[in-house]
């Protein structure tokens, strides 16, 4: 079971309010559908997506008075089994297109999945990069403590494509289980680098420093989103969906570091 | 014997077993072979094997000692002492790793100074592994071996010393072999709990094939992408785990029976 998110109503409309505030002079009314939708939406999305979908799950929330939004927010793997196994969620964000493709070819979207964002790849360093690390060819040396994704989980098969890409034969001291788990290392200061998604070092703040690098375009991870076949609340799915998309979704997603498709 | 035992009895026993039926149920018997002959699975098994082992050579060089402390002084700051020592049981061992970190990290108040004066780094180490594992394994130690010098009978120490022997002497040649069946006892869970240990380490030592990657890591990882793999190297660790601890039954703790 995975625990599923309420989302405190006074809390998002504050952070709403903030929205508006920073996002002054867009057109934020035309984001909003007409059509006011009700009762309680289960948005299925990637962890990488817990803050941006939160933000937009309160701006639907504030535009539909009847409506609750909850969120359900873990691996795109373990959620794409959950929808297979029954789960009964009315949008699912995945944060590949590999795991999308687990629900698509079960017959479970309704219509096109749309991609609606993108993430890349960027060095983490930590603050003041005090090993002086400026490129992915700083991954073939011997002395920084590095760290890379087990090829087992997404970002690692992302960050082999890359080191291909690059010709660099990486030299990691630990192959990460999960791409939060390498960037925590970095927090602690414990390695020089790691490989992690862009997303990742926006949401981790200053005690982190991204580098981008160009060889990051060879591996460039597309999120799709789409409304379920069996959704209980498919009006509300689509509301959902068309924020996502909307200029305010899209900006909200850049802000935190994703890339626009 | 009792129903009222027996029923209860019954049903630990079905709680505790069926999952490992499930997991031998669930065992691709026709892979095993290709499974266990893939690159890394015996590198892997290997420093399982001895880092548990070194973790458990470690604990009771230090944990028998703490265990007699705990048992034999009369200070005040005993329950304090064996709430610190039970503090590796209650931290999610994740934490545990985090914590290791702090302290013995590049960063760490300890690591950061064997650094500066030696060079020395531990994390990312096989070294690391043992740490990770000394510390979330030892507690079963020390509270196996100090609940075994509490049943002791103090008498034979007092006899021992009123004989001439010294406190060392008599803690080597009648303190020591009185509690055996216990140090034993807690060894063999101290070494089942290392070689199952997989939050620490992972976070402390870090997952690099033949450096840091135990069979607990390496069967994690092998869930992400095959979940019979996963399995394989399940059974493979529960199969060499109890064979070892047979083995030893036998060989050491067979004569007196007592475990």
């Amino acid at each position: 079971m995975v625990p599923r998110m309420r989302i405190d109503r006074r809390v998002l409309a504050g952070l709403a309010a903030a929205a508006l505030v920073a996002g002054c002079g867009s057109s934020e009314g035309a984001d909003v559908p007409d059509d006011a939708v009700s009762g309680t939406l289960t948005v299925f999305a990637a962890a990488s997506l817990t803050e941006v979908f939160t933000a937009l799950g309160g701006r639907l929330e504030d535009a539909n008075p009847a409506l609750q939004v909850q969120f359900s927010f873990a691996g795109s793997s373990a959620l794409a089994t959950q929808i297979s196994q029954g789960a009964p969620a009315d949008v699912f964000a995945s944060a590949n297109e590999a795991q999308m493709a687990v629900v698509t070819d079960a017959d479970l979207a309704e219509g096109e999945t749309q991609v609606f964002t993108r993430n890349v790849l960027q060095i983490a360093v930590p603050a003041g990069n005090p090993a002086g690390i400026s490129g992915l060819a700083d991954f073939a040396r011997e002395e920084p403590a590095l760290a890379v994704c087990a090829a087992e989980v997404p970002c690692g098969a992302a960050a082999e494509d890359v080191f291909a890409a690059a010709g660099v034969t990486a030299r990691p001291d630990t192959l990460e289980e999960d791409v939060r788990a390498a960037l925590t290392k970095v927090e602690l200061g414990e390695v020089d680098a790691a490989l992690v998604y862009a997303s990742d070092v926006a949401a981790a703040g200053d005690a982190v420093e991204g580098i981008a690098f160009p060889e990051a375009e060879q591996a460039v991870n597309d999120y799709p989103v789409c409304v379920l076949a069996d959704a209980p609340n498919p009006a509300a799915a689509r509301a959902f969906v068309d924020l996502v998309l909307s200029g305010e979704g899209r900006r909200l997603l850049t802000d935190a570091g994703f890339r626009a498709p | 014997m009792p129903a009222p035992l027996l029923v209860p009895a019954a049903i630990g026993v079905l709680f505790l077993a069926l999952p490992l039926v499930g997991l031998l149920v669930r065992t691709p018997w026709s892979q095993l072979a290709t499974q266990l002959a893939a690159p890394g699975v015996g590198q892997a098994l290997r420093l399982s094997l001895v880092s548990a082992t070194l973790a458990t050579l470690l604990s009771l060089l230090l944990g028998v000692p703490l265990a007699w402390v705990l048992a034999r002084s009369r200070t005040r700051g005993r329950t304090v002492l064996r709430a610190l020592v039970t503090v590796p049981l209650v931290l999610p061992p994740v934490v545990g790793g985090v914590a290791l970190f702090l302290v013995l990290g590049r960063q760490g108040i300890v690591g950061s100074w064997l650094d500066d004066a030696f060079g020395i780094t531990i994390p990312f180490t096989t070294t690391a592994v043992v740490i990770a594992e000394t510390f979330v394994a030892m507690p079963f130690l020390v509270i196996s071996v100090e609940g075994a010098l509490r049943a002791a009978d103090a008498r034979f120490e007092d006899v021992a010393a009123t004989l001439g022997a010294g406190r060392w002497t008599t803690f080597r040649r009648v303190t020591l072999p009185l509690v055996a069946p216990g140090i034993a006892a807690g060894a063999v869970l101290c070494w089942a709990r290392a070689l199952g240990e997989f939050g620490a380490t992972i976070t402390f030592a870090g997952n690099f094939p033949g450096t840091t990657q135990t069979m607990p890591l390496a069967v994690y990882l092998a869930l992400q992408r095959d979940p019979d793999a996963a399995i394989v190297l399940s059974v493979l660790l529960l199969a060499v785990s109890l064979a070892t601890l047979l083995l030893l039954r036998d060989r050491w703790l067979g004569r007196g029976g007592a475990a």
